[in-house]
């Protein structure tokens, strides 16, 4: 919908805030599932999206802040447009990881955790997929690919 | 249709209902077949039966084990023979639909398993024990009418209807089972401690964590079987005097998340969840939790402070949770594994399943294999089986012909046994007595080309990352550790290192507050216990054995193999290899960044790595 926006120039983001917030409000232990869908809604946590959660949920933001930083899943820098999730667990690391992460990592001019410049992708090294007998492994957004070698993983991540 | 005529078609069968399918199709849709592309081999074949005018059906199945050779195909025909299909691919479908849907003559080239022949992969199945893995890869995991005629809420029925609580905690109890998350206390115990506990109110919780990288054993069986894992959580919920309960999964597991949901609400429309189960008094709500990504998460009283919404951080334990858990109410916490075997042991009787397995570990047990295995993938095996034939028989030894050097079991809490001690049974007792643990059930399998240390040096860089940082000997000790490890594997490790790592071990291990640090120095004593000479080849003769560290490699050309062909020149991206056109090259070691590109591309052989 293209409506004229009201008086005041709403943040964009505050409506999937406040529906995801609506739905956990007065709920014990709603913290991570309401960080969890604010993520899937708008891609990472910004500065703005925990401060709602705060008021909306009478969290503490620095309670939300330590446990945005705990855990692995929240980031609260925004990512590109695909994400690229390489296995470095036991079985992808014995079944020669390193190799498949130097090969995406040189492909596309990026390192571990880093963006491509185009906002393209993001690569990211993970801890096991759990398909770790189709070792080495890696997820481009939800689509697993296994049995990689250096030069399946970055042909698969450049068919994106 | 053509409509029959009264004379050509016998009285019977204008009555009959359509006529059962000539051939029923399973595709392998578990999260490995979907790796190896599973979405597509279905689309291909559906594409390719349109074309062919069929009576069959189509439906999808979780993983049946055998990962080595996803995509997976089962074919079930009008005569009971079951026929599986390994690798198959979408550009086989119109073979396959020809020769052995239109014409009856099944590819024997493609098969894996077939009920009417016996085949090299029969041995993968010889000796396994399938309980827990039951149903996996037998029936539609998101469909209940199917878990149903497999026997499904029949043991919630009998216990509800038949059995006091106390009865079927008797029945747990007798069977031996220990729990399959890693440390192995008896279920029974713990469920009578939580039955005990006074309270209005009580949690059970399913770990479903599955932190161990390398393992896979808990998405499976969730993948495969939710509906198992839900009932066995309902007759320990009964048991205990529960009425609420929460399955905590991994985020990394999506699949597994969506089945759950699905069986949960499956369950609640057939009367098997919500108020007044099956007409009797006991009531329970399900809910489900996803991870947010940390292996600490495991533990239990962490997994119960991030279900609370909080950083997951260990506390300490008493009160233990069945005194006081989630929200301080008293909790009982499983596995998946261990939840999914109640439902077979409260139907088949405590007898039967200690009749298998060892004095002190019954039952079966869930492994996953992976690494340098031929056959990677889902085995479920009588406790008492030893390594070697797990690794050997079920899992066809070491792939590509190589040697077995070492088994990986118990991740970051466990250690690598040695192929010397591959006679070892599959007991709790035995595998402790290595220093490795039986685990949940991961089973990393490596030959001679995988480096102990490096394998030390991978671990402890895992638990580093994973210490949640509550204690200093956690936090800090896996830290020094790790850069020990780190320079041993560069090459600038010094006498004395492992003597240092050793006193770091104890120390972190009697002074962590939980699993993990207490854990944390095993892979790094096993190895050390086991393989010292290859810590100290690295250290003493800066060399690497497994030749897998790369900075101890050295790359040299063999002037004799040499023609100069230049191709290897061309690839260096240092230009570290210098030399005149059909005369032998030379690498410069000083520039050399052991990239391995060189090796890669000489058609000569004439690059040694040492
Ligand atoms: C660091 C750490 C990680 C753990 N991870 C898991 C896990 O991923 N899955 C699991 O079932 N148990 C895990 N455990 C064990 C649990 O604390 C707990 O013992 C288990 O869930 C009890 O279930 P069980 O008796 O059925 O084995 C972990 C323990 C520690 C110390
Ligand atoms: S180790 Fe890579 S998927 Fe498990």
């Amino acid at each position: 919908m293209k409506k004229a926006a009201g008086k005041t120039k709403i943040n964009p983001d505050a409506g999937k805030i406040n529906q995801v917030l609506a739905k956990y409000k007065g709920n014990k232990g709603a913290l991570i599932p309401a960080l969890q869908e604010v993520q899937v809604a708008l891609g990472f946590l910004s500065q703005d999206s925990l401060r709602a959660i705060s008021q909306g949920l009478a969290i503490p933001l620095s309670q939300i802040y330590g446990v945005a930083t705990f855990y692995t899943q929240f980031r609260l820098k925004p990512i590109g447009q695909h994400l690229v999730r390489v296995c470095h667990g036991t079985a992808c690391h014995v079944g020669g990881a390193e190799k498949v992460s130097a090969a995406i990592e040189a492909g596309l001019g990026v390192r571990d955790g880093e963006t491509t410049a185009d906002g393209k992708f993001t690569v990211e090294s993970v801890a096991c997929l759990g398909c770790c007998s189709l070792a080495p492994v890696m997820m481009v957004d939800n689509d697993t690919f296994g049995r990689l070698t250096p030069e399946s993983a970055i042909k698969a991540v450049k068919e994106y | 249709m053509k409509k029959a005529t009264s004379k050509t078609l016998p009285k019977k069968k204008a009555v009959k209902k359509p006529a059962a399918p000539d051939y029923r199709i399973v595709v392998g849709l578990g999260s490995c077949g979907i790796a190896a592309g599973g979405h597509k081999v279905k689309a291909a074949l559906m594409e390719n039966l349109k074309k062919a005018k069929l009576n069959l059906q189509v439906s999808d199945t979780g993983c049946v084990g055998m990962c080595y050779s996803e995509v997976l195909l089962d074919v079930h025909d009008k005569h009971g023979q079951v026929y599986t299909y390994g690798n198959m691919t979408p550009d086989r479908m119109p073979r396959f639909v020809d020769e052995h849907l239109a014409k009856g003559q099944p590819v024997a080239d493609w098969l894996v398993k077939a009920s009417d022949r016996a085949l090299p992969d029969d041995s993968f199945y010889a000796k396994q024990k399938r309980i827990v893995l039951r149903n996996c890869g037998q029936m539609d995991p998101e469909k209940i009418e199917d878990y149903m005629a497999h026997g499904g809420y029949q043991a919630l029925g009998k216990a509800l209807k038949k059995m006091t609580q106390d009865e079927v905690i008797k029945e747990v109890l007798d069977s031996g089972l220990r729990g399959r998350g890693g440390a192995g206390f008896p279920t029974g115990r713990k469920w009578q401690f939580a039955r005990g506990s006074k309270g209005d109110k009580k949690y059970i919780v399913c770990n479903g964590d599955e932190g161990d990288p390398g393992a896979f054993m808990d998405r499976s069986v969730l993948e495969g079987d939710p509906h198992n894992v839900l009932e066995g959580m309902l007759i320990a919920g009964y048991a205990i005097g529960a009425d609420e309960g929460y399955f905590y999964v991994r985020a990394e597991y999506p699949l597994a998340v969506e089945r759950i949901k699905m069986a949960i609400e499956q369950a609640k429309k057939r009367g098997f969840l919500g108020k007044n189960i099956m007409g009797t008094k006991f009531s329970f709500e399900m809910k489900i939790k996803e991870g947010a990504g940390a292996f600490v998460c495991g533990e239990e009283t962490a997994l119960m402070a991030s279900i609370e919404g909080q950083r997951g951080m260990p506390r300490l334990r008493p009160p233990f949770p069945a005194v006081s858990g989630l929200w301080g109410k008293p909790t009982n916490i499983n596995n998946v594994e261990t939840f999914a075997n109640v439902p077979w042991i409260i139907l088949n009787g405590a007898a039967a399943f200690a009749s298998l397995g060892t004095e002190k570990s019954k039952g079966s047990k869930v492994f996953a294999l992976a690494g340098k295995i031929a056959r990677g993938g889902l085995v479920e095996v009588p406790m008492g089986i030893t390594i070697n034939e797990i690794i050997h028989e079920v899992g066809g030894g070491i792939k590509d012909g190589r040697t077995f050097k070492a088994v990986q079991m118990g991740g970051p809490s466990g250690g690598c046994i040695p192929a010397a001690l591959g006679n070892t049974i599959v007991d709790y007792d035995s595998v402790g007595q290595t220093g490795a643990i039986m685990g949940s059930g991961g089973m990393v399998v490596m030959d001679d080309t995988t480096c102990m240390v490096d394998i030390a040096r991978f671990f402890l860089d895992f638990t580093q990352k994973e210490s949640c940082g509550k204690c200093t000997f956690c936090r800090v000790g896996t830290k020094r550790m790790l850069e020990i490890l780190e320079r041993i594997t560069k090459g600038q490790g010094r006498e004395g290192d492992i003597e240092l790592l050793l006193e770091l071990a104890e120390k972190i291990k009697i002074s962590s507050l939980c699993g993990l640090g207490q854990t944390a120095p095993n892979p790094v004593l096993t190895t050390v216990k086991y393989f010292r000479q290859e810590y100290e080849a690295h250290i003493r003769d800066k060399q690497c054995p497994a030749h897998s560290c790369k900075e101890l490699l050295k790359y040299e050309i063999i002037p004799e193999k040499c023609i100069g062909c230049t191709a290897c020149a061309r690839v260096c991206p240092v230009t570290s290899i210098s030399g005149q056109v059909k005369k032998p090259h030379v690498i410069d070691q000083e520039t050399c960044i052991k990239c391995g590109n060189c090796v890669a591309k000489c058609k000569f052989d004439a690059i040694k790595v040492r």
